[in-house]
């Protein structure tokens, strides 16, 4: 192929635990605006937008065909207009690959998630499960990760001070982000007395409930200097589908993560992720996946997540410098967020934690139980 | 730089669709995807090993399964490999057979497997798409997907008499297609005489849209393979290449003041069939194409979209109905599967539309094959607030 999709802008608003305020139209119309100031981009149908990839979920949103409301403010006016209805970043995967084909040549790329308008995430994930053996045994994405979380801390010899350690940094770190959802400061005493909710998952080792809306970009190599100085070069998108029922598979293989970061290192030719990557953002949304998906993409040694940890990896290699999920982003576009701290990087405009000579990045997300599947995303500068 | 060239070609190398049913309690949703999988993957001649990459669609809220590709990798087949799932409404199979093309074209994957279903059975159709409207200002007015507008704007036009027979006439025809149709839901066997009894005595739902003319809710699904031009070329006889696509979605509201000739309003559908065909140097449609599969809804919609979608003016596309020209062995033959009138299992229903076109340009549709060559096939979705998607499709690589 040897060609890449440039990311021109994006934009989004700061992670809030309630936008009782806005609804999810007003979160996502500042986002659009700001895209389209940042770029100049119009919606001219021979020059400008002409596809529009969205990501909204019909159960978070509590309407069928959820894009229909959105419509509107994404500007998807007799044109194009595609939902991804998995976990966000993989509409950046399809959009790329829809950039690839010649069949579009710019794609704005807007989504939302309102968690908090929503009743319980517990109910919601509930029903991902099928309705005849898991649902009515009451599985949901908490409870199934539990099981995993047990599982992985015996194999990786994580303990419960791994977990404080970790989100006590994710906390820490989102401070210098002005985009992260405000939370306090927590000591690792605080983490290990919050509340057991699915042991061995405490209340603070599981992402806050969070809003969030964001808007990007995209076109094609030959067109990136019309709309930018800065683009942002995505080379290598890589996902994967894990088995469904809990007992078929072995929780801790990170069997789908590995095959998505295979994929996506193949594509962008990356050979050694512990050297080539400058920044690597993972969706953790419980503390236990930091050094477990640190391990799914190769840098850290299989079984060896505590010792990871111990050794300050996390820092070494730049992971999660945004505070990570656990610091609160939406389910369904977390890997967004994560992709979102790799462009600033790459940008230079991550600020207070803006690491010098930033190359290339590696965006990851997850969705359904227990890390069923995971997408890969490399970008480079 | 509107439209760039395709980066590679795609051919659609292998097609499976099950019965479509008004239930299907004997399956459940995986072990019904399960069997269209099964079926593409024979009429391909191919196993799962040979697919890069799933892409699933439904709507979620009409079986109330959050996510559900996770439960249903086990019939779809994506264990370990690359999977997505969009969806965009009753759009969102043909969405789905864009998705695949463009991600066949991109090089990112050499063989794709769409697969739409719906099981509408196990929810209420009605209400998960009055779900669609905005809580606060249209949820109260929405009635499903049933509608009285486009009744009303066809009797506003043609008069009340030639508009209802119009509407009938199509519906008829429909059931006849159906008929010959193995896999369709339903057909009555309806006759042509019996046009004004069905006038008069069709139940009506909406305003002038009756019981008969209404769609489907059906169970079951399809599955259609896309493979880049190497190996389509590679391994199969017939495959049938996609020439372009083009999608029109728009705003939340409909119009819901109708609209009138005297201040003409942009329409999605025949915007996109403009798009298309500029595109694509389609002087006249209803001359080029062999076929069409239509994502028709109700027969009053059916009739007045055949204008929008053939550019055609005045009453010509009043008159291809009562000519019968749409007919099998008409002049322009609209589906011979007998349509979404037929069987509407709505995540899968316009994946069947492209499903069907290429059948009839293979040759391989059976007893509802039109019996003259088919070279040139266009297929439509419909969804959301009027949306549209138009794909074309073509036995030869002609552009």
């Amino acid at each position: 192929m040897g060609k890449r999709v440039a990311v021109c802008a994006i934009s989004q608003i700061k992670n809030d635990g309630d936008y009782w305020d806005r609804r999810f139209q007003d979160m996502l119309l500042p986002c659009l605006e700001s895209i389209l100031e940042q770029t100049g981009v119009t919606f001219d149908l021979d020059k400008g937008i002409r596809n529009i990839v969205t990501c909204s979920d019909d159960v978070y949103d509590a309407r069928t065909i959820s894009n229909n409301g959105v419509t509107d403010v994404v500007g998807a006016h007799f044109r194009g207009e595609e939902k991804m209805a998995q976990e966000g970043i993989n509409g950046l995967g399809y959009a790329m690959a829809s950039i690839l084909s010649g069949h579009d040549d710019v794609i704005l790329f807007m989504g939302h998630c309102k968690e908090s308008q929503t009743e319980s995430r517990l109910m919601n994930t509930n029903l991902a499960f099928d309705p005849f053996y898991c649902r009515p045994m009451g599985l949901d994405f908490l409870n199934a990760n539990a099981f995993q979380a047990r599982e992985y801390m015996e194999k990786s010899g994580v303990t419960e001070d791994h977990l404080a350690k970790i989100v006590v940094r994710s906390r820490k770190n989102a401070k210098k982000n002005p985009y992260a959802r405000e939370n306090k400061t927590v000591t690792e005493k605080d983490v290990k007395k919050s509340a057991m909710i699915a042991d061995p998952i405490r209340e603070l080792h599981q992402y806050p409930v969070t809003d969030w809306a964001y808007g990007m970009l995209l076109c094609c190599e030959e067109r990136a200097k019309e709309f930018t100085d800065n683009p942002v070069w995505l080379t290598g998108f890589g996902n994967c589908m894990d088995s469904y029922f809990l007992g078929d598979k072995d929780l801790t293989s990170n069997f789908s993560l590995k095959k998505a970061a295979q994929r996506a290192y193949a594509m962008a030719g990356v050979k050694n992720p512990r050297k080539d990557l400058d920044i690597i953002e993972l969706k953790d949304s419980f503390a236990y996946q930091l050094p477990m998906w640190a391990e799914g993409i190769g840098i850290a040694d299989e079984g060896k997540g505590g010792a990871w940890i111990d050794k300050g990896g996390p820092d070494d290699m730049n992971v999660n410098l945004s505070g990570g999920m656990l610091n609160g982003n939406p389910i369904m576009i977390g890997g967004v967020a994560r992709a979102v701290e790799c462009i600033l990087q790459l940008r230079g405009e991550a600020g207070k934690r803006q690491v010098k000579g930033v190359k290339r990045a590696l965006a990851h997300g997850t969705y359904g139980a227990a890390g069923q599947h995971h997408a890969v995303l490399i970008l480079e500068k | 730089m509107a439209h760039r060239k395709k980066n590679r070609n795609v051919g659609i190398i292998g097609i499976g669709q099950t019965k479509y049913s008004s239930h299907r309690e004997d399956v459940n949703q995986p072990e019904m995807i399960h069997e269209a999988v099964q079926l593409a993957l024979d009429d391909a001649g191919l196993t799962m090993d040979d697919i890069d990459c799933i892409v699933h669609g439904n709507m979620e809220l009409f079986e109330m399964i959050y996510q559900p590709d996770l439960w249903h990798v086990i019939g779809t087949g994506a264990y370990g490999k690359s999977e997505f799932r969009i969806t965009t409404g009753g759009t969102v199979g043909i969405t789905l057979a864009c998705a695949s093309d463009n991600l066949v074209a991109s090089g990112m994957y050499d063989i794709v497997m769409a697969i739409g279903f719906e099981k509408l059975q196990e929810g209420h159709t009605t209400g998960g798409i009055t779900n669609m409207a905005d809580p606060l200002w249209f949820r109260h007015l929405q009635t499903g997907a049933l509608t009285g507008s486009g009744a009303y704007d066809v009797i506003n036009e043609f008069g009340e008499e030639r508009a209802k027979k119009a509407s009938m006439m199509y519906r008829i025809i429909m059931d006849k297609h159906a008929s010959l149709n193995p896999n369709a839901h339903r057909s009555f066997g309806l006759e042509f005489e019996q046009m004004d009894d069905l006038i008069k005595n069709s139940p009506k739902l909406v305003g002038d849209l009756k019981l008969i003319e209404m769609c489907s809710q059906s169970d079951g699904a399809c599955a259609v393979i896309f493979a880049c031009e190497k190996k389509a070329k590679a391994l199969s006889k017939k495959p049938v290449w996609i020439r372009d696509h083009v999608t029109v979605h728009r705003e939340e509201t409909f119009f819901i003041f109708g609209y009138d000739e005297k201040y003409p309003v942009t329409m999605t559908h025949s915007l996109a069939a403009k798009r298309l065909f500029e595109r694509n140097n389609i002087k006249k449609p209803i001359d080029y194409f062999d076929v069409f599969e239509m994502y028709d809804p109700a027969s009053w919609w059916a009739v007045d979209w055949l204008r929008d979608f053939f550019l055609l003016k005045g009453d010509e596309h009043l008159k291809l109905v009562e000519n019968k020209d749409i007919m099998i062995g008409g002049k322009m033959p609209v589906n011979p599967s007998g349509g979404v009138i037929g069987s509407n299992p709505i995540g899968a229903t316009a994946l069947v539309r492209v499903a069907e076109a290429a059948l009839q340009i293979r040759g391989d549709a059976g007893a509802h094959q039109i019996p003259t060559p088919v070279n040139h096939a266009l297929a439509s979705g419909f969804g959301g607030t009027m949306w549209t998607v138009l794909m074309m499709l073509e036995k030869e690589l002609n552009w």
